[in-house]
C-alpha cells in the first residue's frame, strides 16, 4: 500500500514536472557556454603569459605555477571584497567559477556575509562554507591516491 | 458533495481601517511605485545588519498603519506578522519594543493572507477590537538563508525568482469611526474622490499541496497546484464564478507560476477572457520585465505590499469592489532540500469588499 | 600557440562545468567538487599529465587542475614514503590553499556585503 503510493506519488511528480515544463524558461545553453568559453580560455591564456614572465625574470617552473595560482587567487578575492566578482559572474557563469577564481570566490563571499556573526564563527568558519567541501574531497583522494601508490610501489 | 467546507465567512466583516506598504530600491522602481507608501533609498535603511533592516522596515510598516488609523498601541488587541527568517527573527524583534501583544506568524511568503485572516477571526469573533497584521521579506537576509551569498559569482536560472525587499501592514477593526480619519482622497488628475470603506468578507484555508517538484529555483511551478486548489475551492464553496470578483491576485507565483495557473484555470473550465480579465500576480507584477528579476517577484512582502499598497488603495477608492486576494507560500526548510524532500505548497485566500 | 592551446583548453573545461550547472540541477559548489574529483582521479590514472604538458596553464587553472596538483604531489610523495604520501598533496597545493585562506581572511574582514543592484 505505502509502496504503491510512492510510486503513485512519483508518477504525479513526473507527470506534472513534464507539464510545467512547457512553462519554465531555459537557459540559454549556446550562449552560457560561449561566455564560459572565451573568459575561461581568456583567464588560462592570461595566466600562461604570466607565468612566462615569472620564467623569464629567473623563477623555475614549478614556483612560477605557483605564483600565478596565489596572483588569480588574490585577484579574484578582492574582486569578490569590491563587489565586483557577482556581476562579472552573472555575466561569465563557469567562465570564472571553473577556474581557480571560482574557488578563491567561494571561500571569501560567505565569510563576508556572516561577519557581523563574529570573526570567529562567522567569518572564520564560512570561510569553509562553500570551499570546505572542495577542500575536502580533493584532499581525502590525494591522500587515498598517495597510500594506494605507495603499497603498490613497495 | 465534499463533506466539509474550508471557506469561513466574517459575519461583522471587520474593517480594515488603514494600510501602509513600504519597500525598497529596487521595488521602488518597478511599475508599483507610486502605490507604496515609503519607498527606501539604500536597502540597508540605515542599520548595521540586513535583519535589522528588515526589522526596522516592518516596524515602520506597523508603526505607521496604527498611526493613520488613528489608534494608539494600547487601543490594539493583539499583533500578527511573519516574515521569511529562522525563528521569525525579523517580526519577533520588531515586535520588542511596540507593546503588543504579539502572536508570530509562519507561512512563508503565505503569511500575509494568514495573518490577516486569523486577525479578522479575533476581530470577527469580538475577541480584539483592534488588532494589527503584517509580513515582510529583505532580499539579502532570504538569499543567504536559503540560497547563496550575495557575492558569490553564480548564475540565478532563468526560472528563479527575486525576494522581494518590501513589508505591509494592515488594521484590522471591529469599528470604522469615519470621523477621525480622512474621508476623501484627490488623486493624481484632480478628482474627489469620497474615500470607501474595506471589509473582510470571508476566507479560505488552504491545504498544502505537493507536487513533486524539488528544485527550489521553481517557486512558481511548485506553489501554483496550492494556489489553484484554493482558488477552486472558494469559488465551490461560495458558489461564484471567477468574473464576482473584479480582481483575483496570486501572491508570488512569477512569471512562470502564473502561466501555469491561467492554463489550469482554463483546464477547470473557466473563460479565457474572464482569466484574462480578472487574474493577476503580485510576483509578475512588483518588477518590470527588463529589471532582471528573471522569473518575477518572491517573499512574503511582495504580496504584502501589493495588498497594503495597490489592492487596499484601490479598493479605497472604488475602482476594485471585490477583491480575491491568495498568498502562496512554498514551506520548504533551509534543509530540506539538501534531504531529497519535495516543496509542499501553500495558499489561503482572502475576500474583501469595499463599501 | 602555446597560448591558443591553453586557452582552448581552459575554455572547453569551463564548458563542460558550464553545460553541468545549466542542463543538471547541480549547485556551483556540487561542481566544484565534482571537477575537483575528476581531476585527481584522473591523474591518478596518469590521464590528466598529458593534457597538462598539452594546454598547460589551460588545463592547471581550472579546478580539475587543482585535482591533479594534489594527487600528483601524493603520487610523488608516495615514492618517498607512506610519511609523504599522506602529506604530498596538500605540499603541493599548500600555495594556492594558504593564500586563498590567508588573504580571504584580510579581505573578508575588510570589506562589508553590498546589496544586489
Amino acid at each position: 500500500m505505502t509502496a504503491d503510493n510512492k510510486q503513485k506519488k512519483k508518477q504525479v511528480a513526473k507527470a506534472y514536472e513534464k507539464y510545467t515544463k512547457q512553462f519554465t524558461p531555459k537557459p540559454k545553453y549556446f550562449t552560457n557556454s560561449l561566455k564560459a568559453f572565451l573568459i575561461g580560455g581568456l583567464i588560462c591564456a592570461v595566466s600562461l603569459w604570466i607565468e612566462n614572465r615569472f620564467i623569464a625574470a629567473g623563477s623555475d617552473e614549478k614556483d612560477a605555477a605557483v605564483y600565478v595560482v596565489i596572483i588569480l587567487v588574490m585577484t579574484a578575492q578582492l574582486l569578490t571584497g569590491i563587489g565586483w566578482f557577482d556581476t562579472i559572474g552573472k555575466y561569465a557563469g563557469a567562465g570564472v567559477i571553473v577556474p581557480i577564481t571560482g574557488f578563491a570566490n567561494s571561500m571569501v563571499a560567505p565569510a563576508i556575509e556572516y561577519k557581523k556573526e563574529g570573526i570567529v564563527l562567522g567569518v572564520g568558519a564560512k570561510l569553509f562554507s562553500l570551499a570546505g567541501p572542495v577542500l575536502v574531497s580533493g584532499i581525502t583522494l590525494s591522500m587515498i591516491i598517495g597510500i594506494v601508490y605507495w603499497v603498490i610501489g613497495k | 458533495m465534499k463533506q466539509r467546507k474550508q471557506t469561513i465567512y466574517f459575519r461583522n466583516r471587520p474593517y480594515i481601517l488603514s494600510g501602509f506598504s513600504i519597500a525598497g530600491k529596487k521595488e521602488g522602481n518597478g511599475p508599483m511605485s507610486s502605490w507604496f507608501d515609503r519607498v527606501i533609498e539604500d536597502d540597508t535603511y540605515g542599520e548595521s545588519t540586513w535583519e535589522k533592516s528588515e526589522s526596522k522596515m516592518l516596524k515602520t510598516a506597523m508603526t505607521e498603519a496604527v498611526r493613520k488609523s488613528g489608534r494608539s498601541n494600547d487601543e490594539i488587541g493583539a499583533m500578527l506578522s511573519g516574515d521569511l527568517l529562522n525563528q521569525l527573527m525579523s517580526s519577533s524583534f520588531m515586535a520588542r519594543d511596540m507593546h503588543i501583544p504579539f502572536l508570530g506568524m509562519y507561512g512563508a511568503c503565505s503569511t500575509m493572507t494568514e495573518s490577516l485572516m486569523l486577525g479578522s477571526v479575533l476581530v470577527d469573533g469580538g475577541y480584539s477590537d483592534n488588532v494589527i497584521i503584517g509580513a515582510s521579506s529583505h532580499y539579502c537576509t532570504a538569499e543567504r538563508q536559503f540560497r547563496m551569498p550575495l557575492e558569490h559569482g553564480n548564475q540565478r536560472p532563468p526560472s528563479a525568482q527575486w525576494t522581494a525587499t518590501a513589508a505591509g501592514a494592515m488594521l484590522i477593526a471591529q469599528k470604522s469611526d469615519s470621523d477621525d480619519t480622512e474621508c476623501s482622497m484627490i488623486d493624481a488628475d484632480g478628482d474627489i474622490h469620497q474615500l470607501r470603506k474595506v471589509r473582510v468578507e470571508s476566507g479560505t484555508i488552504g491545504k498544502i499541496i505537493d507536487a513533486g517538484v524539488k528544485d527550489s529555483n521553481q517557486m512558481g511551478s511548485a506553489m501554483a497546484p496550492a494556489a489553484i486548489d484554493t482558488i477552486l475551492n472558494h469559488l465551490e464553496d461560495t458558489g461564484r464564478s471567477m468574473d464576482y470578483y473584479d480582481i483575483v491576485l496570486t501572491g508570488d507565483l512569477g512569471y512562470t507560476g502564473k502561466q501555469i495557473v491561467i492554463d489550469l484555470l482554463e483546464d477547470a473550465g473557466i473563460d479565457r477572457n474572464t482569466i484574462s480579465n480578472v487574474y493577476n500576480d503580485c510576483g509578475a507584477m512588483i518588477y518590470k520585465p527588463e529589471q532582471d528579476t528573471h522569473s518575477g517577484g518572491s517573499g512574503c512582502g511582495c504580496s504584502a505590499s501589493v495588498f497594503a499598497g495597490y489592492v487596499y488603495k484601490q479598493m479605497m477608492t472604488g475602482n476594485i469592489r471585490r477583491a480575491l486576494i491568495i498568498s502562496t507560500g512554498a514551506l520548504l526548510s533551509t534543509i530540506s532540500p539538501f534531504q531529497g524532500e519535495s516543496i509542499p505548497g501553500i495558499a489561503h485566500a482572502i475576500s474583501l469588499e469595499s463599501e | 600557440m602555446e597560448y591558443i592551446y591553453a586557452f582552448i583548453t581552459g575554455g572547453v573545461i569551463c564548458v563542460i562545468g558550464q553545460l553541468l550547472m545549466d542542463a543538471t540541477k547541480l549547485t556551483a559548489p556540487r561542481v566544484l567538487v565534482i571537477l575537483v574529483v575528476s581531476g585527481a582521479l584522473l591523474q591518478a590514472f596518469q590521464l590528466y599529465e598529458p593534457l597538462v604538458e598539452f594546454a598547460s596553464t589551460g588545463a592547471r587553472v581550472p579546478l580539475p587542475g587543482f585535482g591533479y596538483n594534489l594527487a600528483k604531489g601524493a603520487m610523488e610523495g608516495a615514492s618517498k614514503g607512506i610519511l609523504d604520501a599522506v602529506t604530498g598533496g596538500v605540499k603541493a597545493a599548500a600555495g594556492g590553499i594558504s593564500v586563498a585562506i590567508g588573504w580571504g581572511y584580510i579581505i573578508a574582514l575588510i570589506f562589508n556585503p553590498k546589496s544586489v543592484r
